[in-house]
């Protein structure tokens, strides 16, 4: 160990602020576009908006560098680029909205989610000092996960919102307790799964040279599947049931290794949604909206008006977009919360959209790297539940709205209007952040 | 543990690849087929959202976009809409364009390659993308004269510049006004549009070109007289022109209007069987050509071809394989044979330029709004139906018909007029279609016309027996005076 310590470390704090201020720069020269193409910008607004951005950045930084010293670098200038040109977007929807004469301050709103998320962020950093800790609320978690899961079915605070029930009403607020669950679940999974792991992937019975789970060893996989089924049919909410198994079975491959699990467990999913899909109309009609959603007649009974819409949008922004604030991304329902990808994609064009795609890349493959460098399994657990559930997301919901798969309702993390998922998506990366500080930091410092 | 994670993390790449592919699909790939999907108002709103060319006719812009503060922002607006409504057409949010709003669409809305450069100096200097202005061939004088002589009867008035197809006036009556049509109020829009389309007298219908093809009748014979031509027969050649012809085959026989005797014998000259127009004559000397001959002419005026010019024009019609009685019939312009003003204006222009057919056209110029020319319509020949002797001798023939036959009511005093009037039966009990056409001077034409009034216009209201003689050569004098006069000829 002694002959180690002479080693400096780098841990790139220092690249960490020079991408910040790419990150920032990006956020405010987008404000100034859409301010520009509405004839408001005001240099004195924009000025608050630059310093505000440069305040939470470096209040980011220097506690990260403080509380954080070994935290992986790329993953705050990541999210603070796709923050700032999500906030943009959204604004320049609102005068898009505005227009046509209906007032909306999305934008201005998502200002605050997006500080009040930050500040979770630092307080994940600040609270958890070692990730292992939260190992301890593994059951807790695991309850308090099924339970926000369940809150918008209980009557009274449930409420629903175009078809699905996935909101509760707190405070004058409505919330979606879903993407909360998402990371008491992981933690539950990561707890529960660090400690079942020998069990789950060494006994069962051999078959077409695989090993397959024992029956009793199946009841949290069955449980899961149960919630997420009930999820879809109770809520109506196909995104986040489709989330949950998905995050789930990929944090039981990495933890028995045993890829007869996955099998397992797509083989049940793709029961249980053929099974959804044959018996519960508002799923046959997605499937359908989908699969036809060009037909006219599928066109004209609505179900796939919002996703072509969205398409249209899309198509015209072509390779190179119209330009911020130069195409009509108002012509998409929901332009500024589920299709606010298709509102980037018209406006930014394709390169904008593999742009926002490569970055969530960066992230994802950043709490992957994570995985890979802490070394206790329950961090290891964590950090993969909680990438892949960002990445899972952006696929189910861009994929949706690309119609790569059907559409369902999820948020599309940090560029998407909506507290909720800025918020949880924001402790997600303190999460990640925390756990990574584990990962890179030099191991004589480990005690 | 590792193992699992570094494999997890290639399927996540994979599913990013998948979302990249599928963008480049929609953004690229699929993106000319969205774009054109008539469900996407996007191409609606930026079409009409940018500044398109304005028409030009006699130097005068008649049809421009000006800025409105509303999403569209800007308005078509015409100036003396229904006068050139028959080849404008009319652009509109809720029914899209129709006329040469859209045929030169490209060039109005600045996305014709012809404009590429322009474009691209747009975009370098930040300026938004403009239109090319059009300029029609139309003459404003010319066009109003034919609007007031037609004035409420139901018919068709086109002009071409005999030798270069040049289209010098198109007006169908009754007609509509496209600023009515080119509102933002889409229930306004919608109102004046159902209005036009439930009148009975078809104010939608450019008659000229495209509503339903007419029985010519007796300008017919312009065509039959230059198959005669070609097949050896003069002016002067004696036919047979009986009282009654036997329609062979038929217990029919064949009249001449009002029953009476072209001459006093039984034989006169082609010329005055023209003159008069002896319909006995006319079908005696169909069946003795025999209706291959005819019907390779006509096709050699234009029959059975669709023009543009560039609006379509609808193909005039020849009867297939018809009998001795049936080719005796449509040798006179009835039977199948039927025929747009266009058509016979061209009839009219070939025969004034010699023998030699222009491509009928409306538009003259196409300038980028930097008033370079970026095309500009060089004439061209549609084909040489008559030799040149063949057409000098019709010409006269046709002098012979508004001198002293049946088109006297054409004639301009000080400048010779040829021409030839028709009056087809409409096969149901209406009145007959009234028609002349001609073109003057006669030995140097300057405008070649074709008039056609439907159902004798007011006389047939009237219950009088309309003529084209009586009707139509009138309106023809009018207009083919108004050209003289604008070139100095009178």
């Amino acid at each position: 160990m002694a002959t180690v310590a002479e080693i400096r470390v780098h841990r790139g704090r220092r690249s960490e602020v020079a991408l910040l201020a790419i990150a920032v720069l990006i956020a405010v020269l987008a404000r100034a576009l859409v301010d520009y193409h509405a004839d408001v910008l005001e240099l004195r607004d924009l000025g608050i908006y630059a310093l505000t951005a440069v305040g939470l950045a470096t209040t980011a930084h220097l506690v990260l560098r403080r509380y954080a010293p070994s935290a992986d670098t790329v993953l705050l200038p990541a999210v603070f680029a796709l923050n700032g040109i999500g906030i943009a977007m959204i604004r320049r929807i609102d005068f898009a909205y505005a227009e046509r004469g209906r007032d909306t301050t999305f934008g201005n709103v998502q200002i605050g989610w997006a500080i009040l998320g930050i500040a979770l962020m630092i307080g994940v950093i600040l609270l958890v000092r070692d990730h292992r800790v939260l190992r301890r609320y593994t059951y807790t978690a695991g309850l308090v996960g099924l339970i926000g899961l369940m809150l918008p079915l209980f009557p009274v605070i449930g409420t629903e919102i175009n078809g699905a029930r996935i909101w509760i009403h707190l405070f004058g607020r409505s919330l979606q307790p879903a993407e909360f669950a998402k990371i008491a679940l992981v933690i539950f999974f990561a707890g529960y799964l660090v400690t079942n792991r020998d069990t789950l992937a060494l006994a069962g019975p051999k078959f077409l040279g695989m090993r397959f789970p024992r029956p009793r060893d199946m009841g949290p996989l069955v449980l899961v599947w149960l919630a997420s089924m009930l999820v879809q049919v109770y809520e109506r909410d196909l995104g986040t049931s489709l989330l949950f198994f998905g995050v789930f079975l990929a944090m039981l491959y990495v933890a028995t290794e045993r890829l007869s699990w996955v099998i397992v467990g797509l083989g049940m999913f793709v029961a249980g949604a053929a099974f959804a899909g044959t018996v519960f109309a508002h799923v046959h009609s997605r499937y359908e909206a989908w699969l036809h959603a060009l037909d006219p007649a599928v066109y004209a009974s609505g179900a796939s008006e919002q996703l072509v819409r969205g398409l249209f949008g899309m198509a015209s922004g072509g390779l190179l977009g119209t330009g911020l604030g130069e195409g009509r991304p108002d012509l998409v329902p929901y332009a500024e919360s589920d299709f606010i990808i298709s509102s980037l994609g018209e406006e930014l064009g394709l390169t904008g959209v593999m742009a926002i795609l490569t970055l969530y890349v960066i992230i994802v493959q950043r709490a992957m790297r994570t995985a890979i460098g802490v070394r206790d399994g329950f961090g290891k657990l964590l950090a993969v539940g909680l990438g892949f559930s960002l990445a899972l997301q952006v696929f189910i919901v861009v994929g949706g709205v690309t119609r790569v798969i059907p559409l369902t309702g999820l948020t599309t993390p940090f560029l998407a209007y909506g507290g909720s998922s800025m918020l949880a998506n924001w402790i997600v990366v303190g999460l990640i952040l925390r756990i990574s500080d584990q990962a890179r930091r030099p191991s004589q410092e480990v005690s | 543990m590792n193992e699992p994670v570094r494999r997890l993390s290639v399927v996540i790449l994979v599913m990013f690849l998948v979302l990249m592919a599928g963008a480049s699909y929609i953004q690229v790939i699929s993106a000319n087929d969205l774009n054109a999907d008539g469900r996407n108002v996007r191409t609606l709103y930026r079409e009409f959202g940018s500044f398109r060319g304005p028409f030009v006719v006699d130097g005068e812009t008649v049809v421009k976009s000006v800025p409105v503060d509303d999403p569209f922002n800007y308005q078509r607006t015409y100036a003396d809409g229904p006068l050139y409504a028959a080849a404008t057409g009319y652009y509109s949010i809720v029914y899209g364009r129709s006329g040469l709003e859209q045929t030169e669409n490209t060039l109005l809305n600045g996305s014709d390659d012809a404009l590429f450069w322009n474009r691209l100096g747009d975009l370098f200097a930040g300026r938004e993308q403009e239109g090319a202005s059009v300029s029609i061939t139309l003459d404003s004088t010319l066009q109003q004269v034919a609007t007031e002589q037609l004035g409420d009867q139901r018919g068709a008035v086109v002009a071409i510049d005999p030798t270069t197809g040049a289209i010098l006036a198109m007006v169908t009556s009754p007609t509509y006004d496209p600023a009515e049509l080119a509102g933002h109020n889409t229930e306004q829009v919608n109102e004046n549009y159902q209005k036009l389309l439930n009148d009975p007298t078809g104010p939608l219908v450019n008659r000229a070109i495209a509503g339903d093809t007419y029985p010519p009748g007796s300008v017919f014979k312009l065509v039959v007289s230059a198959a005669a031509l070609e097949s050896g027969y003069k002016p002067d050649t004696e036919v047979y022109a009986p009282q009654e012809l036997d329609l062979p085959g038929t217990s029919a026989t064949m009249t001449n209007y009002g029953g009476e005797k072209c001459t006093s014998g039984d034989t006169m000259t082609l010329a005055d069987a023209l003159r008069v127009s002896c319909n006995t004559a006319y079908a005696n000397l169909g069946m003795s050509l025999g209706w291959g001959v005819i019907e390779r002419k006509a096709k050699e005026f234009g029959w059975t071809d669709q023009i543009d010019i560039p609006l379509r024009a609808a193909a005039s019609n020849l009867p297939v394989d018809p009998d001795e009685a049936q080719t005796a019939m449509a040798s006179i312009g009835q039977y199948d044979d039927r025929a747009t003003p266009l058509q016979m204006a061209m009839v009219s222009a070939a025969i004034a330029n010699q023998g030699t057919l222009m491509n009928p056209y409306l538009v003259d110029t196409v300038r980028a709004p930097d008033l370079s020319v970026i095309q500009k319509t060089e004439p061209t020949e549609y084909g040489q139906p008559m030799t040149r002797s063949d057409a000098s001798k019709l010409r006269d023939m046709m002098v012979g018909v508004v001198d002293n036959g049946t088109g006297t009511r054409a004639q301009i005093p000080g400048v010779e007029v040829a021409g030839k009037t028709g009056t087809a039966e409409t096969g149901t009990d209406a009145p007959p279609h009234t028609w002349f056409v001609g073109f003057a001077p006669a030995d140097k034409p300057t405008i070649a016309i074709a008039v056609l009034v439907e159902n004798g216009g007011d006389l047939g209201a009237a219950g009088k027996d309309p003529t084209g003689g009586v009707v139509a050569a009138p309106i023809a004098k009018a207009v083919m005076q108004a050209k003289l006069a604008e070139d100095g000829d009178l």
